[in-house]
């Protein structure tokens, strides 16, 4: 009973931070364009080799 | 012009949005290039890819405009065009308040069904109750918050005493909650918290759905009307001009028009001769030559000499303000189109309040206490408002619309794929519809040498012939010769010099045989055809939509002549010189006998037409409003996804059906246990998921459907 007490308490912290985090990525736009961000990743970054 | 040098300095620290559509775009490659050869730019402060919506967002200055954008995309490789503010973008605000609910709902969900689990599972006494205990303080704000989608619009459905879907999921929701409430006060046995915040997860989840693909209200006539010249160059009684707004034209003033600028109302020529380019009001990209005694229209641009123009109408008077007038009441019989989701709940709510109603007095009658009638009222209503229903429509429908997008059709909302569905019939616009809607140089009688200096020439001019010719160059692999001094003249055509020769692209002597231009090199002379080929597979398209069972004919602005060449290539009924209003008026008439037109077109001129079908389809080259008044628009050059659009919005609704039948067969089932009072808190969380889960899983077969 007592692991209850914190146990629990711990599992609705955890579920509380990931309903934030998803708040937070959806303000600022992380939805946007799931797909572009898959294919963000195979560019090779010139750019800042010249720059 | 000097007006706009004058206003520059200031301008060029205002920053303007551009957006366009980039159907080509497949690969990270097309990201990197796009947005590094735009950033490149002078001008672009920042430019950035939406891969998903195949879109490129450009923060510019006034140093740009969007022709010079898109034809810096061309120069990249890209077919573009420019999309006004978002017409495609689904209400965005409404889409992330849902989307929040949804989180919050699946948040409690899973929280209460850790707990409940362990009831379930026979915890008992104390650690039951505290059990409940948590469950109502994680609950009851998350109803709160969750639950204002369906309880606003219950709430709206009451007031105006009608009923609606929402009305008994809100009475479900509520009447749970608050007798698990009352359950967990005085120590019960079951608590139907988790069902509750289920039912609200599922069906938030089937809205979110449907709100993605909720179109933004029609504001098309607003920026139909942007295009009209705003003000005008009127000339006064002592010979000098005045710029006077549209709204303060007359009919009897004589306007001045230079070259390059829109005209502000409907008019007459007096002095002047040149070519003024109509595309606003038919679609057609070529221009059209005018000499005094002709009418021209507002909206239309003209593209040489400066003409002198009497002025016939203005206001709300012109041709351009009647096309947005029809178009606005047009699309009024659309808003009364029932979706089939509406339907169904018409039929669907008031059968399930009767049943929970007669649940509660039958037990009461059977001698049952108010409390156990009580709750088995409320399973019923749990289990009959199933999230399947829900889900049923919105999520066969975000498939479908998926994968049409992977194919370059963007359709606007879930009504527009129903409507789709049910067409018969297909009436096409010609031009830019059937047609390309831009001339392509017929390059036979040309060498390798007047090639490259046809194009060296060519690429200096944003007339549309040039344009055309630069394109028909370009797709045979020419590189441009290397032309100094190239200078336009107006209505005349273009000078250069190249290897010390002169060499000139000259408007043709006048002819009957459609548009051509006379390429001059030294003496030697060249006469280059045009004209506005169909699209590639406007034939197959034709033939699919006949095995489909629909029939095909072609409804046009342009000249009779024109069209019966296009009507017999592809073997269907052709009609020429129609006006917008005729165009309404056959739309009408069809449906009159019932039919189901489908209006396929580009340009102003199919706005009202676009507006009053039962379903419609612009390609993506069309004028603003037409996109606007379409159900859906398709990209690049193909006529395919037409018929493409026509196939998957059928079998959307085919999965829809079936989804609607496994709704109501696990109704069949689920309802007889509820009233005999057999529904647990477990039995109903079950049944809740897994019916979702199987209309969930039939609606992405959809994501195959448009192999």
């Amino acid at each position: 009973m007592s692991g209850l007490a914190i146990l629990i308490p711990i599992a609705l912290a955890m579920g509380a931070f990931g309903l934030a985090v998803f708040f937070w990525a959806m303000k600022h736009g992380q939805f946007e364009d799931l797909d572009g961000a898959a294919q963000r990743i195979l560019i090779d970054d010139e750019a800042d080799d010249a720059a | 012009m000097s007006a706009v040098a004058a206003i520059a300095p200031d301008a060029a620290a205002e920053r303007f949005d551009s957006r366009f559509t980039v159907p080509g775009m497949r690969c990270a490659g097309c990201i990197a290039r796009i947005e590094r050869g735009l950033g490149e730019l002078p001008g672009v402060e920042a430019a950035r890819v939406n891969f998903s919506a195949r879109r490129v967002a450009v923060r510019h200055d006034a140093r740009l405009d969007e022709e010079a954008l898109v034809e810096a995309l061309e120069q990249l490789g890209f077919a573009a065009q420019p999309v006004a503010a978002n017409p495609l973008a689904t209400d965005d605000r409404d889409a992330k308040l849902l989307l929040r609910a949804l989180a919050v709902a699946g948040f409690g969900m899973m929280n209460i069904m850790l707990l409940s689990v362990s009831v379930w599972s026979g915890a008992g006494g104390v650690t039951r109750e505290m059990f409940h205990w948590l469950s109502a303080l994680i609950a009851l704000p998350v109803v709160a918050y969750s639950g204002r989608p369906f309880f606003a619009s219950a709430a709206m459905a009451l007031r105006y005493g009608r009923t609606n879907m929402d009305v008994p999921i809100s009475i479900g929701v509520l009447l749970a909650t608050g007798m698990s409430f009352h359950e967990t006060l005085t120590g019960g046995e079951h608590a139907y918290f988790d069902g509750a915040v289920m039912l609200l997860f599922f069906l938030l989840a089937g809205r979110a759905l449907d709100a993605t693909m909720r179109n933004r209200t029609r504001a098309g006539i607003g920026a139909l009307l942007g295009r009209m010249g705003k003000s005008a160059a009127v000339l006064q009684e002592d010979g000098s001009t005045r710029r006077i707004a549209a709204e303060g034209l007359f009919p009897g003033m004589v306007m001045l028009v230079a070259a390059g600028e829109a005209l502000a109302a409907d008019g007459e020529v007096i002095d002047g001769a040149g070519a003024v380019d109509n595309a606003m009001l038919t679609g057609e990209s070529t221009p059209e030559p005018v000499a005094a005694g002709d009418r021209v229209h507002a909206g239309a641009v003209n593209l040489s000499a400066p003409l002198r123009i009497r002025l016939t109408a203005t206001r709300d008077d012109t041709a351009l303000a009647e096309i947005a007038r029809l178009m606005d009441e047009a699309g009024q019989s659309r808003s009364r189109y029932v979706r089939i989701a509406d339907r169904a709940s018409r039929l669907y709510a008031p059968a399930v309040h009767t049943l929970a109603l007669l649940a509660f007095v039958g037990w009461m009658l059977a001698g049952a206490g108010w409390h156990q009638a009580m709750i088995i009222a409320i399973s019923v209503l749990i289990i009959t408002c199933p999230c399947a229903m829900g889900l049923a429509v919105p999520a066969a429908q975000v498939v479908a619309s998926g994968a049409l997008v992977k194919q370059g059709v963007l359709v606007k909302d879930g009504s527009a794929l129903e409507r789709l569905a049910e067409v018969d019939t297909v009436l096409f616009d010609k031009t830019g519809t059937l047609t390309l809607g831009e001339p392509r140089a017929q390059l036979d009688g040309l060498d390798d040498e007047a090639r490259a200096v046809a194009l060296g020439l060519s690429q200096n001019s944003r007339h549309p012939l040039s344009k055309g010719l630069v394109a028909s160059l370009q797709a045979v692999g020419t590189r441009p010769a290397e032309v100094i001094g190239v200078h336009e003249e107006s209505g005349h055509g273009l000078l250069g010099l190249w290897r010390g020769t002169e060499v000139a692209l000259e408007r043709a002597a006048a002819t009957s045989d459609g548009l051509a231009a006379t390429l001059r090199i030294g003496g030697r002379r060249w006469h280059i055809a045009f004209s506005d080929p169909l699209r590639s597979d406007a034939r197959e398209t034709v033939a699919a939509l006949s095995d489909m069972g629909l029939a095909s004919q072609i409804l046009s602005g342009d000249r009779l002549q024109a069209v019966a060449p296009v009507a017999r290539a592809l073997g269907i009924l052709g009609r020429g010189g129609i006006s917008p209003a005729e165009k309404l008026a056959v739309l009408e008439a069809l449906k009159r006998q019932r039919h189901r037109p489908l209006m396929v077109g580009d340009g102003l001129n199919d706005g009202p037409a676009l507006a009053a079908a039962h379903a419609s389809l612009a390609p993506g080259s069309a004028s603003d409003a037409s996109q606007q008044a379409a159900d859906a628009v398709f990209l690049g050059d193909r006529l395919g996804p037409v018929a493409l659009a026509v196939r998957v919005a059928r079998e959307t609704m085919r999965i829809v059906r079936q989804n609607f039948a496994f709704a109501i067969g696990y109704n069949l089932l689920a309802v007889p246990l509820a009233l005999a009072g057999m529904v647990t808190p477990m039995v109903a969380a079950i049944a809740m998921s897994l019916s979702s889960l199987a209309v969930v899983g039939n609606s992405l077969r959809l994501a195959r459907s448009t192999r």
